[in-house]
């Protein structure tokens, strides 16, 4: 069966290593922060100027000058840190933050992102995210397979306006779990429990290499 | 002596705005927005105007109160969604829009106030946000030269404010208001608490108040919330 959007988060949660700091996007990457395993300390970064970001209030207890970069109510952790935009991606330039976590529209064989723009139809902008993509060591997307007419999002080149060249490392997806290879194309690495390497084919324009076998994920 | 920058109100404080001006204001989503400054130039009917905003506000709040009147001639953001008449007036032509990726648009701002003309970033690299933008390799990777912003007015919210200018913000309220403050020819600071000068700690101010030519004691905040979410006590 394909991963519903929490086991996408889940999966990537596994990604994140001990002490590192870390950028969330808007979406499914908001709810990695919910499944990091025990004895993983992380900070999170929120782009409109958290350090150390904790989760959504209590009832009662929002304030309207306390928000993520999703404009979300959220709180502090212990030893948190506030400071401007420009501060912030100051840590995200200098890649001070370690990993980004990002929803996107399409990803390419050489890991271009587009995420922000439907040339005539959709222009909310692109936020933050052209520095991020543009500066993180580690660029991890989630995101589904397939957009809703049943096309792929995982091509050989992107149709839709770029966010960044060159830049995803990881992506996981309802069906699996796929590297960008450094040369080029996705390298398959694990699939959705019950999915069959040959839907995940099937499911890919990009170049896709499958060596040996595919393990399942485990829930 | 300390400088003495306090004008009676929000009418005082924006003498000199005029139609066709540009004008930066602070804020992320609705957060930290300069709402009295925002009152003000919807009650003045202010048109034609270039607003260097991180957002646009929401349909009936924030700069969406400018857009619903047509006040705006051209917006220079990162972020616009949740707000359909932005949407609308840009798709059609309306409006014109300059979408900039929103690390280069806080350190255009900064740059702006801090005597910097242009600088490179790697932000935008190979997208249409690089398009006519000199490139150039440091270190091996590529990077996009951005140019410094300025605005006749600069519009900023703080938390605390003291009579010589002096700023401090709170949470994320502070956002872009500290840059923005830093790059307008005058700079018009709106705050919840005013006090006088010696009263907040030197060590604690976010804003120097030489950045500052106008403060005043704002009113009536509403500081709405854009996304109220929540967990459960468990």
């Amino acid at each position: 069966m394909a991963l519903n959007k929490t086991q996408i988060a889940q999966r990537i949660a596994r990604e994140v290593k001990d002490g590192q700091y870390v950028n969330l996007g808007i979406g499914i990457p908001t709810l990695v922060a919910n499944y990091i395993p025990d004895g993983i300390n992380v900070e999170f970064q929120s782009e409109n100027g958290i350090l150390g970001m904790g989760p959504f209030p209590f009832e009662g207890e929002e304030d309207a000058d306390l928000i993520n970069a999703g404009k979300q109510t959220v709180t502090l952790e212990k030893g948190a840190v506030l400071f401007d935009s420009a501060t912030s991606f100051a840590m995200i330039r200098g890649q001070h933050v370690q990993l980004t976590i990002l929803g996107a529209m399409e990803v390419s064989e050489r890991g271009d992102i587009a995420n922000w723009k439907i040339p005539g139809r959709m222009v909310k902008g692109m936020g933050g995210a052209m520095d991020l993509v543009a500066s993180a060591d580690n660029i991890i997307v989630a995101m589904m397979h397939a957009n809703k007419a049943g096309e792929s999002k995982i091509l050989k080149e992107c149709t839709l306006p770029l966010t960044g060249v060159n830049c995803v490392k990881k992506i996981v997806t309802d069906l699996a779990v796929l590297d960008v290879l450094p040369q080029g194309g996705f390298k398959l690495i694990e699939r959705a429990p019950g999915v069959s390497v040959e839907e995940i084919k099937n499911a890919t324009q990009g170049k896709l290499t499958i060596e040996g076998d595919i393990p399942e994920m485990v829930f | 002596m300390a400088m003495y920058k306090v004008v009676a109100n929000v009418e005082v404080a924006l003498d000199g705005v005029q139609n066709g001006m540009t004008f930066m204001l602070g804020g992320f989503g609705l957060c930290g927005i300069p709402e009295n400054a925002i009152a003000e130039l919807v009650r003045r009917r202010i048109n034609g105007v270039t607003c260097i905003s991180n957002n646009a506000g929401v349909d009936d709040f924030g700069l969406g109160l400018l857009l619903h009147n047509r006040q705006i001639k051209k917006m220079i953001s990162s972020y616009v969604g949740e707000n359909d008449e932005f949407e609308r007036q840009m798709l059609s032509g309306e409006l014109e829009v300059d979408l900039i990726p929103q690390g280069s648009l806080a350190e255009r701002c900064r740059a702006g106030g801090a005597g910097i003309p242009a600088f490179y970033t790697p932000a935008g690299y190979g997208t249409e946000v690089a398009e006519g933008k000199e490139v150039r390799e440091f270190n091996g990777k590529p990077h996009i030269l951005e140019s410094a912003l300025t605005a006749d007015f600069a519009f900023v919210k703080a938390w605390k404010g003291d009579t010589a200018g002096n700023l401090i913000y709170k949470a994320t309220a502070r956002n872009f208001n500290p840059m923005m403050a830093m790059a307008g020819k005058i700079t018009v600071a709106e705050v919840e608490e005013l006090v006088p000068a010696g009263e907040l700690d030197p060590n604690q101010i976010h804003t120097p108040g030489i950045f500052v030519q106008r403060i005043f004691k704002g009113v009536n905040y509403e500081k709405r919330i854009e996304q109220r979410t929540v967990r459960q006590r468990g």
